[in-house]
């Protein structure tokens, strides 16, 4: 039954994360935002573990278990703690208002399937269409990373960009290696840990997480 | 087998002892200890590949072949220096209070992973390792960007982080993409990322696949090469980071990146018919010696001007591999070799003289011949050197690529003459006022570590007067394997 609607449903869910990238991009608060980024990562989980019902890849089982631990669980967990911690509940600056920035984030998403559409055709995985939904989550999480002010906001969208590729390799590939699925795994860990300590450092530096108080550092 | 795993080993257990060792007296000599025994291992390594030639270990994870036995044995010397240079560097800075005991651990723990990340880029046969240990180059350098805690390295650090960031996630669907085309040839698993099973099937690769890779590969690695547009975090990561990082970001950092991106680009020349890879190349490496060159004149800060300098020669590298030919690529090698080795010790130099005057501007400097003729003269022959003046060997490297240039891109020549001009004159005029003139400069608490500087310029003026047999065979070995 599952298997035989495999396919479909992780298309869905493909479309559910795409979904879920332009919710982000548009969403105002940092609260939301990272239970949204939770949920992003609970779709990838679901995702992953029907992709490797259907191919029988029992490595994927492996990487599903670490999304679900990593994105659903100790990401969402250390940055409720960091934003707690940090005080900084309030809402969220966008750069450019945000319609215009759906706007934009339409043409990326049009650009990612045109620059998809070769490479889903040489695949021959049954997640191929998904590519492009991979990639616009890509650049949906790059738009989102320089169109914030806020350090947090900028963080979560670093995060999500990794889910898009973390996608994009279940996708196009059923996934890499687990030897590097790890190693990525750890970065990611290890790179959010730094970005906290981070934060607190530029906190006591500047009594807040606005990163428009970094832009001294400019040509003469 | 040994050698291969224990330059790996030393630095990576080194920094576990660091993190244990703290903040206490010997720890800066812990600290040279482990950079030591890592170059002793480099050149365990180097006398064996030039037995055996090219070898791989543990099951093909690990290989070294002529391209990158000479960069690991440059960055296990280059480290082995800064770390002897950081030894007074940082205590001078500890004494000034501009470093906390937490800060010298931290500092301390991250060099030497910093250095374990940088020889498992270049020794790794795994591309997806590669990536992992790029991104984790960037994790450990970011808080020693930010070691100083001012407003401005909380700015250069933060920038750093969130550029290379973004450009290491699109190398990483570079990598994807390129572990996809080779899937298909390999099957599934392990050896679909191994680069010699990949160069080995390269005709056979997806040629749309790969020439998309290779876009996304060239700006994510070449965010860290800093390649213009992708260079604004260099000049605030140099600037405002602790000297011995600025010395080895430059030095080294910058090369391993250009490494990865050339082994990117032999596959991907190899699955193209058309030259594309090479024109991608030679494009950014013009524009970025352009654009640094015109940066550079413009400088206030000492540091920023020699990192605009490094971006330029980046390009310059970039340019040569970009045209590609024995000759050119040659030139490429040997400019990484006697850039890394200059431009190292010209930061060792203006590490003490900051330290001296007090200031990063370079208005304050003055007069540090009087001073301190050994540093005054040590930054004088290293701007000499960097400026591509005979005899020093950045005048061979560069003298090769140009001559290339004007045989094989005839219109690429005019640009590239008159951006070495300009920060000739540049770069030359500053350096001239702070070595001479009325001194500013104030007493040291502890003894500048000089021995480096003239250690690293006498094997760039060997270089550029003499080069050894073997190291002749390398670089042409490793130029073929270029293309």
């Amino acid at each position: 039954m599952v298997l035989h609607y495999g396919p479909q449903l992780v298309n869905l869910l493909a479309a559910v994360l795409l979904l879920l990238a332009f919710a982000m991009l548009s969403q105002r608060r940092i609260l939301s935002l990272i239970n949204l980024f939770a949920a992003q990562g609970l779709v990838l989980f679901m995702a992953t573990v029907l992709v490797a019902m259907i191919t029988a890849q029992t490595h994927l089982y492996w990487s599903a278990a670490v999304t679900l631990v990593l994105k659903v669980f100790l990401l969402p967990w250390i940055l409720h703690r960091l934003i707690r911690r940090l005080n900084v509940k309030w809402d969220v600056e966008t750069l450019v208002n945000i319609p215009t920035l759906m706007i934009f984030g339409l043409v990326l998403v049009i650009l990612a399937f045109n620059l998809a559409a070769p490479i889903s055709l040489l695949a021959g995985t049954v997640t191929r269409s998904t590519l492009g939904i991979a990639l616009a989550t890509v650049l949906l999480s790059f738009l989102m990373m320089i169109t914030r002010s806020k350090a947090v906001p900028q963080v979560v969208a670093f995060l999500a960009m990794e889910n898009g590729l973390f996608f994009a390799a279940t996708a196009t590939v059923y996934g890499m290696p687990m030897v590097v699925e790890l190693g990525i795994a750890l970065d990611v860990l290890v790179a959010s840990l730094i970005l906290g300590v981070f934060l607190f450092q530029i906190r006591s530096r500047f009594d807040s997480v606005d990163t428009r108080h970094l832009e001294r550092l400019k040509e003469q | 087998m040994g050698a291969e795993l224990a330059i790996l080993l030393a630095p990576l257990a080194g920094g576990a002892l660091l993190a244990l060792i703290g903040h206490r007296r010997y720890a800066p000599e812990v600290n040279a200890a482990v950079s030591i025994a890592t170059f002793c291992a480099a050149a365990l390594l180097v006398a064996r590949v030039i037995e055996e030639g090219s070898i791989t270990a543990l099951e093909e994870q690990f290989f070294v072949d002529s391209l990158n036995v000479f960069l690991v044995a440059l960055t296990a010397f280059v480290s082995m220096t800064t770390s002897l240079f950081s030894r007074p560097y940082m205590r001078i800075e500890r004494a000034h209070g501009r470093v906390s005991d937490a800060g010298m651990r931290l500092y301390h723990a991250m060099y030497q992973l910093f250095c374990f990340t940088m020889l498992l880029v270049l020794t790794t046969n795994n591309l997806g390792v590669m990536w992992v240990a790029m991104e984790a180059a960037t994790l450990t350098t970011v808080l020693l960007v930010a070691l100083y805690r001012t407003h401005a390295s909380l700015e250069a650090a933060w920038k750093y982080f969130i550029l290379c960031g973004v450009g290491i996630a699109q190398a990483l669907f570079g990598t994807i993409l390129v572990y996809f085309a080779a899937e298909r040839i390999l099957g599934s698993g392990m050896t679909a990322l191994l680069w010699t099973h990949l160069d080995s099937v390269k005709a056979g690769l997806e040629p749309t696949v790969m020439s998309i890779a290779f876009v996304f590969l060239l700006v994510g690695y070449g965010t860290k090469v800093g390649l213009v547009p992708l260079h604004n975090w260099l000049p605030d990561a140099h600037a405002e980071g602790p000297t011995p990082i600025s010395a080895v970001l430059s030095g080294l950092l910058l090369n391993v990146a250009l490494y990865a991106l050339i082994r990117f680009k032999v596959i991907t020349d190899g699955a193209l018919e058309r030259p594309f890879a090479a024109a991608l190349l030679t494009g950014f490496g013009l524009m970025s010696v352009a654009v640094a060159a015109f940066f550079l004149s413009r400088q206030r800060d000492i540091k920023r001007m020699f990192a605009y300098s490094s971006i330029e020669h980046m390009g310059l590298i970039t340019f040569a591999f970009g045209m590609g030919g024995p000759v050119a690529s040659f030139a490429g090698l040997l400019h990484m070799t006697v850039h890394s080795l200059t431009k190292s010790a010209i930061f060792f130099t203006v590490g003490h003289a900051t330290q001296k005057s007090g200031t990063q501007l370079m208005e304050g400097i003055r007069g540090l011949v009087r001073v301190s003729p050994a540093l005054g003269w040590g930054m004088m022959l290293g701007s000499v050197a960097i400026l591509g003046l005979p005899p020093f060997g950045v005048f061979a490297s560069e003298f090769l690529i140009l001559t290339t240039a004007i045989a094989q891109q005839p219109w690429a020549a005019p640009i590239l003459l008159v951006s070495l001009g300009v920060s000739f004159a540049a770069i030359f005029g500053k350096v001239q006022a702070m070595v001479f003139g009325e001194p500013t400069a104030a007493r040291l608490p502890h003894r500048p570590a000089l021995a480096p500087v003239f250690a690293h310029l006498a094997l760039v003026l060997l270089l550029g007067l003499y080069i050894p047999a073997y190291l002749v065979d390398w670089y042409r070995r490793a130029a073929q394997l270029i293309g």
